[in-house]
């Protein structure tokens, strides 16, 4: 069990860009592992290819970095194979809704247990400032000198449409906010998301930390997380004043592996790997 | 006894293919060794589908093209398939289907009447089965077999559908007895043999993953090796093992790295096509050094290409697949047999080289039904090879040693174990070091040659030791050559199905001692020619090449070899 937040700490150094917001992610999902007690027992972590990734070198977790856009498939299978561990991807806008995209649509879709916590910083980071699928209409960067001619994704929505049964928005530098909702989007049975608004400070000139602190609201009692089309109305809200965090939307239904009945006895690895006896299988085929 | 060849042809939709399996093992159960190849386009209604099963009291390893009895369910069977029918060979049509027959030839037509049959029996569907009974009377089989055949297959439809399909090839059967009792050859008379049981390679790579102990695997639909989840797909719950469908191949690949990372036997299966989404995580695999074992079947390509035909056009593409270098285990099985046998050790060569291995097969091996004595695995013990599930004070999933194989623990076992698709550390950290880099590198790349000393089989030469000509192949060519050599008793073949790493030292041996060889390939460049001068420096002039989408088959390969005689 993971008891400080020290044990969780690596030999290797943090590389983003000092104020970069991938520090409040970092920090808020080290203070719900130690709330949690998540260790290398019970918790695998995935991440997809660009600055968000690299967060697994800063964790003593047991973590697989995998390909750009391809976190999804990694934590599918590894779910699959032991549902017993809680599996985290970490994954940047570019890895999960460009690269990815096919990817998160099925994964929502089977309500897998598995938390995605996806580092929104609306542009492409670790290329150095390129476009993002969730960079707003308009936008300049390398990629889009002339403005971002592009409609942005909606990840709340589109999570909610592919069928993932908790979908929340967070801002990392509220950290102990995050940190409840990593804390809950782990506890929900289901497909998980968290869209977090990430600022990155050395390529997105726009969505600065100032523009988050001034343009977030909390979603307070009156918001009906159960509740679908209430929660996509919500979904649909963004922009000046108007960019709502906590939990959209939640709603309870059997995850993948619940349905599938034989890891009601236990995990798929907890079956020891050995020779089948095929003989009564073969005795159709004489 | 001469192999004799049975086909049956007609349109698509019909259930063509399922009578080519109940007529194989009709053949099997008489006593005689079989082999069934079936053509059929990519069309679900309306195409031409055939099969052609040649039996034999001797073993049978591969397709002919020579029919001698074939039934035409339509015109398209006449006119694809009559000009290869043997001498004096029997015809059987339906007259009332007004068939274009065409005379000269000296082929005996024989009418039976199989579509009022199948009506009056209440369904047109029976007409196979009625074809089926008459077939049988002629060619004096026992119509016993069959009736236990199709109790076997109707078990689940219940008694009615037993009960029609009996009357359906007894009325065939009753019919050809009593109009062409003078026509009764004894082809397929029962006669006493060894038990045996009739697989295809399909069947045989779904066999071999259960045997070889696989817990999970993910397959996105694509001919020819669907049917491998066909077969695993209900057999989960009771061999405890995960079948996943995927949205696509490139999550096969990566669900099946991740079910391996977490400690359970994976394996993906595709074609061509589907591997080319594969090919980035198919390195992915070997970066991070996670076992899984890649079944490919080759079809007729570039792209879509020839959906449901054969070729061995992608043994460069699987040596070379992705950026960069890293070792990769490659096995070509050349039936179903060895299919299953390949399939079983892939599982373990995967855990013991921490490694992708690929079993590349075709349509041919994938698709074509061979009766087989059956299937033996207890030779086969699972290994692991370096594995752990315990928890080791400072452990390195990376670490160095002098095979290249570190020890391997699955997350979830409370080591801190990672997998990094970047360059890395020995504990998995990414790293840019100019040593860390080189000792990562030749770790991976060491492997390999510890697999080529401790594992590699040496391809096995068939026929005479000193032989006129030497035949060259691997994988799916074996059938079609081995027949031939029945009839040529100066040539041998040297057979590869081991292919990375390369057996070059047994090849070399062996090309070197052969007077004359012929490289024989089901592709345009002749690829293995290329590998095998890359890798022992022998130049193979002399190519019989094929690229049709149609396997090799016994007849034009003795007309072919013979010139080199
Ligand atoms: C197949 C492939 N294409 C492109 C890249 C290059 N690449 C690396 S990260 C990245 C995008 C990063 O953006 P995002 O996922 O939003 O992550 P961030 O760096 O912003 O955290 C790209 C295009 C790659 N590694 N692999
Ligand atoms: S480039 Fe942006 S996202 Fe990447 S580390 Fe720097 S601030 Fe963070």
């Amino acid at each position: 069990m993971t008891k400080t937040t020290e044990e969780l700490l690596t030999p290797v150094n943090c590389n983003w860009c000092t104020g970069c917001g991938n520090f409040g992610i970092w920090t808020a999902f080290k203070k719900a592992a130690v709330e949690k007690g998540w260790d290398n027992h019970n918790t695998a972590l995935v991440a997809g290819i660009g600055c968000h990734g690299h967060i697994l070198n800063f964790l003593n977790l047991s973590s697989f970095e995998g390909l750009h856009g391809r976190a999804i498939p990694v934590a599918s299978g590894i779910k699959l194979a032991n549902h017993k561990l809680n599996v985290f991807v970490f994954t940047g806008d570019g890895d999960c809704l460009s690269e990815g995209g096919n990817h998160f649509i099925h994964a929502a879709r089977r309500n897998q247990n598995i938390t995605v916590i996806l580092h929104d910083n609306a542009i492409y980071g670790l290329t150095t400032g390129q476009t993002s699928p969730r960079s707003p209409k308009g936008f300049v960067s390398k990629s889009t000198p002339f403005g971002n001619i592009e409609e942005p994704l909606n990840p709340i929505q589109l999570a909610m449409a592919a069928g993932a049964t908790f979908v929340a928005r967070a801002y990392e530098g509220d950290i102990e906010h995050l940190k409840e909702i990593v804390i809950r989007a782990n506890a929900h049975r289901g497909f998980a998301v968290i869209d977090v608004l990430q600022p990155c400070v050395t390529f997105n000139k726009l969505y600065t930390h100032i523009f988050y602190q001034e343009n977030i609201y909390k979603l307070g009692r009156e918001h009906d997380a159960s509740k679908k089309p209430a929660a996509l109305q919500k979904a649909m809200e963004w922009g000046l004043k108007k960019i709502p965090v906590g939990v959209i939307y939640e709603s309870k239904a059997p995850s993948y592996e619940e349905q599938i009945p034989l890891l009601k006895s236990g995990s798929l690895v907890s079956n020891k790997i050995k020779k089948r006896d095929l003989t009564k299988l073969f005795s159709k085929y004489v | 006894m001469k192999p004799f060849t049975f086909s049956m042809g007609g349109e698509a939709g019909y259930g063509i293919a399922s009578t080519s399996l109940n007529f194989s093992k009709l053949a099997m159960r008489s006593g005689y060794s079989c082999y069934t190849y079936l053509e059929y386009p990519s069309l679900i209604r309306g195409g031409h589908n055939v099969f052609f099963t040649t039996f034999s009291k001797e073993k049978i390893s591969g397709p002919y093209k020579t029919i001698d009895f074939l039934v035409a369910l339509n015109q398209e069977t006449i006119d694809r398939h009559i000009e290869n029918m043997s001498k004096g060979s029997m015809v059987m049509h339906d007259s009332a289907q007004k068939l274009n027959l065409p005379t000269g030839k000296s082929l005996h037509y024989v009418d039976i009447p199989f579509m009022s049959l199948a009506r009056s029996l209440g369904a047109i569907l029976l007409r196979d089965v009625v074809a089926l009974g008459a077939a049988i009377a002629l060619l004096d089989g026992d119509l016993k077999i069959l009736d236990g055949i199709i109790k076997e297959e109707f078990a689940k439809k219940g008694e009615a559908a037993i009960k029609r399909n009996f009357e359906a090839a007894q009325a065939g059967f009753d019919y050809a007895k009593k109009y062409f009792s003078l026509a009764v050859k004894p082809i397929l008379t029962p006669t006493k043999s060894t038990k045996k049981m009739i697989i295809n390679g399909n069947e045989a790579v779904a066999f071999g993953a259960l045997a070889g102990g696989m817990q999970f695997s993910a397959i996105y639909p694509m001919t020819p090796t669907s049917n491998i989840l066909h077969v695993l797909a209900p057999l989960q719950e009771e061999y405890k093992f995960i079948y996943k469908q995927p949205e696509d191949e490139i999550s096969a690949i990566n669900m099946a790295i991740g079910a391996s990372f977490a400690g359970a036997r994976s394996m993906v299966a595709t074609s061509g096509g589907g591997f080319c989404l594969m090919t980035e995580a198919f390195g992915l695999a070997g970066m991070t050094e996670t076992p899984i074992v890649v079944i490919e079947g080759m079809r007729g390509a570039p792209a879509t290409g020839l959906p449901t035909w054969t070729e061995q056009g992608d043994l460069r593409f699987i040596l070379h697949a992705h950026q960069g270098e890293f070792p990769r285990i490659v096995l070509a099985p050349g039936d179903a047999e060895e299919a299953f046998h390949m399939t079983m050790k892939a599982f373990n060569l995967a855990d013991k080289y921490q490694t992708p291995v690929v079993v590349l097969i075709d349509k041919l091996v994938c698709e074509s039904f061979q009766s087989f004595a059956p299937l033996d695995s207890s030779k086969f013990k699972i290994d692991q090879g370096k594995i752990t599930y315990d928890v080791i004070r400072n452990y390195q999933r990376y670490a160095l040693s002098s095979d290249g194989i570190s020890l391997r623990a699955p997350a979830g076992t409370g080591n801190h174990v990672m997998g990094n698709s970047d360059e890395h550390d020995t504990y998995g950290y990414s790293t840019e070091e100019i040593e860390t880099r080189n000792a990562q590198m030749k770790k991976r790349m060491t492997k390999l040659t510890t697999c080529a000393k401790k594992e590699l089989i040496e391809p096995k030469l068939y026929g005479p030791k000193n032989a006129e000509l030497t035949v060259v192949g691997w994988g799916t060519t074996k059938g079609a050559v081995l027949e031939t050599l029945k009839q040529l008793p100066k040539v041998n073949f040297l057979h590869l199905n081991w292919i990375s790493p390369f057996p070059a030292d047994s090849v070399a041996k062996h090309l070197k001692k052969a007077k004359k060889i012929v490289n024989v390939e089901l592709n345009y460049s002749g690829q293995l020619g290329g590998l095998i001068a890359e890798k022992t420096g022998i130049k193979i002039a002399d190519n019989i090449l094929k690229f049709d989408g149609r396997p090799f088959f016994p007849e034009e390969l003795v007309v072919e070899l013979s010139k080199r005689l």
